[in-house]
Formats: C-alpha cells, sequence, structure tokens
C-alpha cells in the first residue's frame, strides 16, 4: 500500500501545522475527558479532506499521525484518496491488518472490524493499544446510549447515528479488559466526540 | 475581581516554534496524553526531551503544558502554593517568550495552571487543566526499585505492599507518617503518586471538575486523572485518612481552611504561620479591605 502519492489531486492540511493541530489536539482531549461530549470542530481548521473522509475525522488524523505511527483504513477507503492525503501530510505509515495499527479510521460504523480486530496493549503497557476513528452520520448528545464512568459527573447520553447495534456488545467486552482496550473517536461531518475505555454504555 | 499584577503580554519570541517544542515532539506527547486520559493513573512512557533547564525544575510538567498550550490560553504558574517565587517566575517567563499567552495568578482566570507540590484552594472548575510536576512518578519505586516488577504489580492491581508501608507506619509511630505524595488509587484501580502535594490537597483530586496530568520529564512518565474521577487515599478503617490541621488561622489573611507553612521571623524562636497559597491569601485581605 506504501507506493509513491499521485499529488495533483491532493487537498490542503492545515492552513497553520502548529496551531491547527494544537487546537485539534485540545477538541481530543476535551472529548476524551468528557466522553459523549460533542465538540465542533473549529470553522478555522479548514482541510480539503478527500471526498469519502470527513473534515473531523481527517482533522483528528492530521493532529496525532506522524512518521512514528501506523494507520490501518477501513476497506471502503482504500480505493480513494484518503491513504495519499494522510501518508503526504503525515508521513504514516499504512499497514494491512488492524491488529498492527496504532490508528485505525472506519469510513462507517458498517466498515468496522470487531474492536478485538486492533491491539489492545497488555497488562503491562496497556498504553499499547489502538485508537479508531469511526465516522457516523451524526453526533447528537442528550439521546441515545447512556454513558457513565471518569469524566462524566452523574451520567451522559451521546447517539452516533450508523454504528450499529453491536457496537454496545462489543464496547461491554472492550471495558470489561480495562485496562487494555481501545479507544474511540466518532466522527459526524463537523463535530467530534469519543469514548475511552473507561467508558461504560448503556442502551 | 482585580486581575493579578502580574507583567503585561510580552511578544513571542520568533526565533522558537511556539511554545519551544518542535512539532512532531509535541504530537509524541499529545498521543502519551490521550493514552494517559483513557488509562486514568497509569504511567505512560513517553520520549522527554532536553529542555533549557535541568530536571528536577519542572521539565516534564513543562513539556506538558508546551504540548497543551495554545494562543488563546491563560496561564497561571505556582510554585509550593506562590507565583512569584523562583520556579514559578522562570517557567511562567518562559512560556510568556515562546507562547504570548496571557498570564494571571488568579485561579479562576486561568485555563491552564502548571504546578509544583500544591492544588490552588480556590476549587478549579470545568473547562480548566491542572499540570503537575513531578519527580518521582512510580508510588512503588522505594518499595520495589524494579521497573519491570512494578509494572506486573500494576497489571495485576497488586498493592498489598504499599499497604504493608502504611502499617508499618501505624506500627512504628502510631499513625500514617507519610505527609506529602501520600499514594491515592485512581478510579479503584491503579496506584498512583499524586506528585509531593501535601496530602492535605488530596482530597481536592476527588471528583475534581478540572482534567489533571503530571509530567515526569527525567522519569519520562506522563499520568492523568480525568474529570469527575474517583481519587481515593489509601487508609485502613481503623486508621482512617487525615489531612493536616493547624491550631491557629493565617496570621495575613486569618484564613482558617487553607494550608499553612510556617515562617521563621527571627533567631529568638519567633515564627508565624502563612497561606501557601499566595493568591488566596492575597485575595483574603483584598476581601477584607473592601
Amino acid at each position: 500500500m506504501n507506493v509513491s502519492i499521485d499529488l495533483s489531486g491532493l487537498g490542503a492540511g492545515f492552513a497553520d501545522a502548529s496551531i491547527g493541530s494544537q487546537t485539534v489536539f485540545r477538541h481530543c482531549l476535551d472529548a476524551l475527558s468528557h466522553p459523549g461530549k460533542v465538540i465542533a470542530v473549529e470553522p478555522s481548521i479548514t482541510l480539503s479532506t478527500p471526498a469519502e473522509m470527513h473534515r473531523p475525522a481527517a482533522a483528528i488524523l492530521l493532529a496525532l499521525l506522524d512518521q512514528d505511527t501506523r494507520l490501518w483504513l477501513s476497506p471502503a477507503l482504500r480505493g480513494g484518496d484518503a491513504g495519499s492525503f494522510l501518508r503526504f501530510h503525515t508521513g504514516c505509515t499504512l499497514v494491512e491488518t488492524p491488529a498492527s495499527a496504532d490508528f485505525g479510521l472506519a469510513a462507517s460504523g458498517a466498515d468496522l472490524p470487531p474492536l478485538t480486530d486492533f491491539a489492545a496493549g497488555s497488562e503491562s503497557y496497556p498504553d499499547r493499544s489502538a485508537t479508531l476513528v469511526v465516522q457516523c452520520a451524526a453526533l447528537t448528545a442528550g439521546s441515545g446510549w447512556t454513558l457513565t464512568g471518569p469524566g462524566i459527573r452523574d451520567r451522559a447520553r451521546l447517539s452516533a447515528e450508523g454504528i450499529g447495534s453491536t457496537f454496545t456488545s462489543q464496547w461491554a467486552a472492550n471495558r470489561a479488559g480495562f485496562p487494555c482496550g481501545v479507544d474511540v473517536f466518532f466522527a459526524s461531518a463537523d463535530a467530534l466526540a469519543a469514548l475511552p475505555r473507561t467508558t461504560r454504555l448503556e442502551g | 475581581m482585580k486581575v493579578s499584577d502580574l507583567p503585561p503580554p510580552v511578544e513571542r519570541d520568533a526565533n522558537f516554534n511556539f511554545a519551544y517544542l518542535d512539532e512532531r515532539t509535541k504530537r509524541m506527547i499529545r498521543r502519551a496524553i490521550l493514552k494517559a486520559v483513557a488509562i486514568p493513573g497509569y504511567q505512560v512512557p513517553f520520549g522527554s526531551r532536553e529542555m533549557p533547564l535541568p530536571y528536577g525544575w519542572g521539565t516534564g510538567g513543562i513539556q506538558v503544558t508546551a504540548s497543551i498550550i495554545g494562543p488563546d490560553d491563560v496561564l497561571k504558574v505556582i510554585d509550593q502554593g506562590a507565583d512569584d517565587t523562583v520556579n514559578a517566575v522562570n517557567i511562567r517567563r518562559f512560556f510568556q517568550r515562546t507562547t504570548a499567552v496571557a498570564v494571571t495568578s488568579v485561579t479562576t482566570e486561568a485555563t491552564i495552571i502548571q504546578t509544583r507540590h500544591r492544588i490552588p484552594e480556590t476549587p478549579l472548575h470545568d473547562g480548566q487543566v491542572m499540570v503537575y510536576q513531578v519527580p518521582l512518578p512510580e508510588p512503588l519505586q522505594k518499595l520495589e526499585p524494579r521497573e519491570a516488577e512494578t509494572r506486573v504489580m500494576h497489571g495485576l492491581a497488586d498493592y498489598g505492599l504499599m499497604h504493608v508501608k502504611l502499617y508499618e507506619d501505624i506500627a512504628r509511630f502510631g499513625h500514617i507518617a507519610t505527609t506529602y505524595d501520600y499514594p491515592v488509587m485512581v478510579d479503584g484501580r491503579f496506584l498512583m503518586a499524586p506528585s509531593p502535594i501535601p496530602k492535605f490537597d488530596n482530597p481536592k483530586m476527588h471528583m475534581n471538575p478540572a482534567l489533571q496530568l503530571f509530567g515526569a520529564g527525567r522519569e519520562k512518565r506522563i499520568y492523568a486523572i480525568p474529570p469527575w474521577t474517583s481519587v481515593e487515599s489509601l487508609a485502613f478503617d481503623d486508621h482512617p485518612f487525615e489531612v493536616q490541621r493547624w491550631s491557629e488561622p493565617c496570621a495575613l489573611c486569618g484564613a482558617t481552611d487553607s494550608f499553612l507553612d510556617e515562617v521563621i521571623t527571627d533567631d529568638r524562636g519567633g515564627h508565624m504561620f502563612v497561606c501557601s497559597d499566595t493568591d488566596h491569601c492575597r485575595l483574603n485581605r483584598q476581601d477584607d479591605d473592601r
């Protein structure tokens, strides 16, 4: 997959690499420390993303990936420009199997393989686990799943449209493996939300 | 509330990248911070960089702050509760020069508070980030020096050794003699060193609305407590956790609810107790004047 990149149709990344990635990282930090909080990505983060990628998904990966990280793309993203876009802007390595990836990007909930396919870390090094970015049609706070756990005062509600009915049972298994497990960012057309591995999901 | 009497904003030194560190280092630290938030209390290894001041002067905290800070942040830096001591002044100037962010000494105005060994008396609020400078991140290190072993102990949540240590305190002194860096359990799972804050501050970590990040530069570890997370100080049923108490109020502002430092005033045994949190003390006195 790591073939040469066709630069002719490549979209622009952050206008200011330093401030752009800092802004998006703070969105990610805010989302991960407040599970279920839906955060609109700043309009100042203008990216010419490939058609199949949502702007928040591209922003998260541009902010966090570099030459040290391995990225897995879901099948629906492999034919398009997503791989070239991310490789050009970040220098990341694309990998074929979910298990060897530090980050995973899924075009939709339907395109997401079982969470257990990804690295979950070990008891001694639970940080050696994958971070997933899953695109979804819409993110709504205040309805849908009920969330509890660190970062949430009492309970929070989040609905991620199109994530699939098996996700909650998969997530329960992911939670049960704590401190091992994957962390998930959801990306809609203009917002992001996150589930760290500590969050319990109901509904 | 009166805004602090700190110097006006300075221009950013364009010879440095924003916030001093290069972008790739910041990314690496940012990935470590996200893992730390996802696994509360677990120490994430990171590639600590050489900083323009020696280990022991807050290099871990500075690297964490440099990786999260943006142009719109308002920074407060304290050293043992004081905004005007050498470590705090230096770190604040470092970030003014490399980021040109606004600085304050007022706890409620700050978005990022970097601290050495205290938590402000004023309660923190949602959206604030506390960054702690940590000398020794591993709470078990004095009991088990081999990192390979402490890693397994954390993996198995095997913390009996720490309870034995606290028990030995009771057997020897009649009470738990640990007064600072008092070990805590985060979210009921990971044993964590809260950095050398007095145990007086431990209860403030529990269910705190602010995000708490810990950086250890020499030991190359980052860990975190997300907002609204249970933080429990270790204790026994018959020897419950207790914080320090003073028999007299602060000699300057009269506060009875703050952590007091003993200040020697002469060489004939004269002394007074004053608030360690200088901003809390200053605002208390300002209120009294009104």
